[in-house]
């Protein structure tokens, strides 16, 4: 089949085109058959894994805002409530990411690539709910420009970008991105009924778990009610059951690595039992497994294959660091109520200098077995 | 057995068209092609001219580097046709063969009765010194060199490759008397490895002279290289012969007939493989001998000489390569599929990923064709690779170090211990589609006009 030449347009109508139905390429060198996966269908299995996360995220807005207000809502109108509120930061981050995706891959003259379909997925899941569209489009337009383009696109990068919207969300806007008001939809001219709060259980796990026990707000706080996601936080961060269910796809799939997931969560556990067992915190060290965005970042981003360690021994180590640190900030940071975007991106950073030990004593091992042999 | 070495990791493609275990037909072609580009390394000067008559043993061309390399015709006949490319690179030397299938004789000797010097010699002096594969590089041996060892696999796990215990049933007195005069090529000995499932029945483990290993699992178990890489790895300045043991029997026959005779069973094997099995025929036999294999009206048909990991794409008008023992007629996939990658079941097509469904058929055999099933992309995934390379190296770092140019990295990455082939599955697995095979050649091509 003869390939069309679109001039300017090229990788616009071939992402269009691919996107629709797997083109007629055939294989000019090397093995003469070839696998059935290609990166598309890995990508939309993460999509996938993150829907469960995204719907439970829409409806809990919608809870969240019914009980902050005293609304007696039903659970259609809360989730249809959510939906609208949740809707609007897709077409954003969507619109905006994708754009920037398509022109650079027009200016380097190569395919457009499918990282981005996640990316934009997961970036309405971590941002709080009312953060103003703009301020999310400068974030996004960051993250793809400087994060990735500038490395090379997609696989070429160090940062998660998604992460990477957060941090610059967090550290350009910080009035949006932190306090009590941010966790919870409001619309113009709603306040908060008396007694109500939108804290977040870590803010309240700063202060102990007598804080979380007797915080006496309109949510439990209870190990259960975290883990099921009933609390304010993030989009889609909440919820711990609809993470599980996404972690298992992935799991299931191959397409994350279980190795940084398990020791993710093993380094959480050991930093928390240390924290209880110097006096640090009495909030039990598995309470930090289900608060915040630990189990979200865990599933969703320290096993972004591109920017965690691509060594299996090196994977093992960067997951329980990603864990660790997550709750090293948590715990002995009073400035940060959650470590788990700053410890991910920093991981992300050392990821390739825990590549380059491993990959250098496995070479001098086999030097030296070969010297015996 | 207790010395077993079980490789873990591998892929067996589950590809349609294996070869029954029968012979078809004897092919007796009225033409054969000698391709110098079927050996890595050989700058060939021309010893014969369009019109020349040859038999069956004469020198065709010489290695410009080694002279006394020779390479020779297999059958009788004249030189018909030479074929050339851009800058006149040789491609092709085609011969016509004659009725008369004469040869010539290099005299009939015994083996033990020889040194070394008169084994190279003959070797040399026949062509069959170009059977023999030097590693590092995968280039040819240099006769001024004695080897670390010489590595044989007696068995082929690449997918619907020709099964050597039926392929060399005839003759397997030749193979060892090939065994014996290898063995006064080297210090190290000659390994031979053999399939665990079949290492008692196969007549393999009767040849004596060699130091045997047995290995188990999926390809590429088979690979000569992978095999290497776990009896003595190649570490930087040595250096390793190997050689395929259809040749080990035409090494035998030249000792105990004195007559080159490359003739081997060939598997005609693939999808697109009508019947497929098995065919007596000589290197350079054109793909038009074997028609009745195929219908190619549709002119779908990619024709390869070797598997489709490996194997070079040559063409209905192509001859067999010399070192192939195979045949894959495989259908091009040149069509697009409808919302493909976005089906949740995709039943004709393969995938190791557990993203599709294969892993529910595992006994079913799929109609492959030469289809991408993607596009080109940086690399994403870093678990695939090593899943299917039993090997103690770092796949992605080495074809990272090879697209960087970067040579120091290659050697620390190990560079010496593979070739392409070794690398092929990782290349089907892919799910960047990145051409990883052409990347090794290209490293491996840098390392020999950087070391030179």
């Amino acid at each position: 089949m003869e390939k069309k030449n679109y001039g300017w347009l090229n990788s616009t109508v071939e992402a269009f085109e691919s996107f629709l139905r797997v083109p007629a390429t055939v294989t000019l060198k090397g093995a003469h058959v070839r696998d059935g996966v290609d990166l598309k269908r890995i990508m939309i299995i993460v999509v996938l894994a993150l829907v469960p996360a995204a719907l439970f995220g829409m409806w809990n807005t919608g809870y969240q805002h019914s009980l902050a207000v005293g609304a007696e809502w039903g659970f259609w109108q809360e989730f249809w409530f959510g939906f609208l509120k949740v809707l609007p930061l897709y077409l954003v981050s969507y619109i905006v990411g994708l754009a920037i995706e398509f022109a650079s891959a027009q200016i380097r003259n190569e395919e457009v690539n499918e990282g981005y379909l996640v990316s934009g997925m997961l970036i309405p899941l971590i941002v709080p709910i009312d953060t103003p569209l703009w301020i999310l489009a400068v974030a996004v337009a960051f993250a793809v420009i400087f994060g990735k383009e500038v490395f090379g696109g997609t696989g070429m990068n160090i940062w998660n970008p998604a992460l990477l919207t957060r941090a610059f969300l967090f550290f350009s806007y910080p009035s949006k991105m932190s306090g009590s008001e941010t966790w919870i939809a409001l619309n113009n001219g709603e306040s908060l009924i008396d007694g109500a709060t939108g804290a977040t259980p870590l803010s309240f796990a700063t202060e102990g778990l007598d804080a979380m026990n007797n915080a006496g707000v309109q949510y439990g706080m209870s190990f259960w009610d975290m883990f099921a996601g009933l609390t304010p936080g993030s989009v889609g961060e909440t919820s711990v059951i609809a993470i599980l269910i996404g972690a298992v796809i992935l799991l299931w799939t191959g397409v994350a690595s279980w190795k940084i997931m398990i020791s993710s969560v093993a380094g959480a556990l050991f930093v928390g039992w240390i924290g209880t067992a110097c006096g640090a915190t009495d909030v039990p060290a598995y309470y930090q497994l289900v608060m915040g965005g630990f189990a979200f970042g865990t599933v969703f981003m320290a096993t972004d294959p591109v920017t965690s360690a691509q060594t299996e021994c090196g994977k093992w180590i960067y997951g329980f660091l990603v864990g660790a640190l997550c709750i090293v900030v948590r715990l002995f940071n009073p400035g940060y109520a959650e470590g788990m975007m700053l410890s991910i991106l920093l991981m992300n950073t050392f990821a390739p200098l825990i590549d380059h030990c491993v990959v250098s004593r496995a070479i001098s091992r086999r030097a030296k077995k070969v010297k015996v042999a | 057995m207790s010395n077993n070495i079980d490789l873990k990791k591998g892929l067996a493609i589950p590809i349609s068209g294996i070869a029954a275990l029968k012979t078809k037909k004897t092919v007796v072609p009225d033409v054969v092609a000698l391709k110098p580009t079927d050996f890595k390394g050989l700058m060939p000067r021309l010893m014969v001219r369009e019109g020349d008559k040859v038999v069956a043993g004469s020198p065709i061309l010489a290695d410009k580097k080694f002279p006394d390399i020779l390479l020779t015709s297999p059958v009788s006949g004249t030189v018909a046709e030479i074929v050339r490319g851009e800058k006149r690179k040789l491609l092709e030397i085609r011969i016509k063969t004659d009725e008369k299938q004469e040869s010539l004789d290099f005299g009939a000797k015994e083996v033990e009765e020889l040194s070394e010097a008169q084994i190279k010699e003959a070797l040399l002096k026949s062509g069959l010194w170009l059977t023999l594969v030097q590693r590092p590089y995968g280039i040819l041996a240099d006769p001024a060199m004695k080897p670390k060892a010489i590595f044989i696999s007696s068995f082929n796990t690449a997918p619907l490759a020709a099964d050597t215990d039926f392929t060399l049933a005839d003759g397997f007195q030749y193979v060892q008397t090939g065994v014996d005069a290898l063995a006064k090529l080297t210090d190290g000995g000659v390994h031979l490895s053999l399939f665990a499932d079949t290492c008692l029945s196969s007549p393999f483990h009767k040849i004596e002279n060699v130091i045997t290993h047995v290995f188990s699992g999926k390809h590429p178990a088979g690979n000569v290289g992978i095999q290497i890489s776990h009896i003595s790895p190649i570490k930087k300045g040595e250096t390793v012969w190997t050689i395929s043991p259809m040749f080990l029997a035409a090494i035998g026959k030249l000792f105990s007939t004195g007559k080159l005779n490359l003739s081997r069973k060939v598997a005609v094997t693939g999808p697109a493989a009508k019947e497929p099995a098995y065919i007596e025929a000589v290197p350079g036999i054109p793909m038009k001998d074997i028609s009745e294999f195929y219908d190619n009206s549709a002119k779908d048909i990619r024709f390869i000489s070797g598997n489709v990991l490996s194997g070079d794409s040559i063409g209905e008008e192509g001859y067999l390569g010399f070192f192939a023992d195979q045949i894959t007629l495989i259908n091009e996939g040149n069509h697009t599929e409808l919302l493909g990658w976005a089906k949740p079941f995709r039943t004709k097509v393969f995938s190791t990923s557990r993203t599709y469904f294969s892993w529910l058929t595992p006994k079913k055999k799929y109609t492959m064709d030469t289809n991408l099933h993607g596009g080109p992309r940086a690399f994403v995934m870093s678990d695939v690779y090593g899943k299917v390379l039993p090997m103690d190296i770092f796949p992605v770092y080495l074809v990272k170090a090879c697209m960087a140019q970067d040579i120091d990295k290659m050697e620390e990455y190990g560079i010496y211990e593979v070739l392409p082939e070794d690398l092929a599955l990782c290349e089907y697995v892919d799910p960047s589609k990145i051409n990883i095979q052409d990347v090794i050649s290209q490293g491996i091509d840098l390392m020999l006009k950087e070391m030179a």
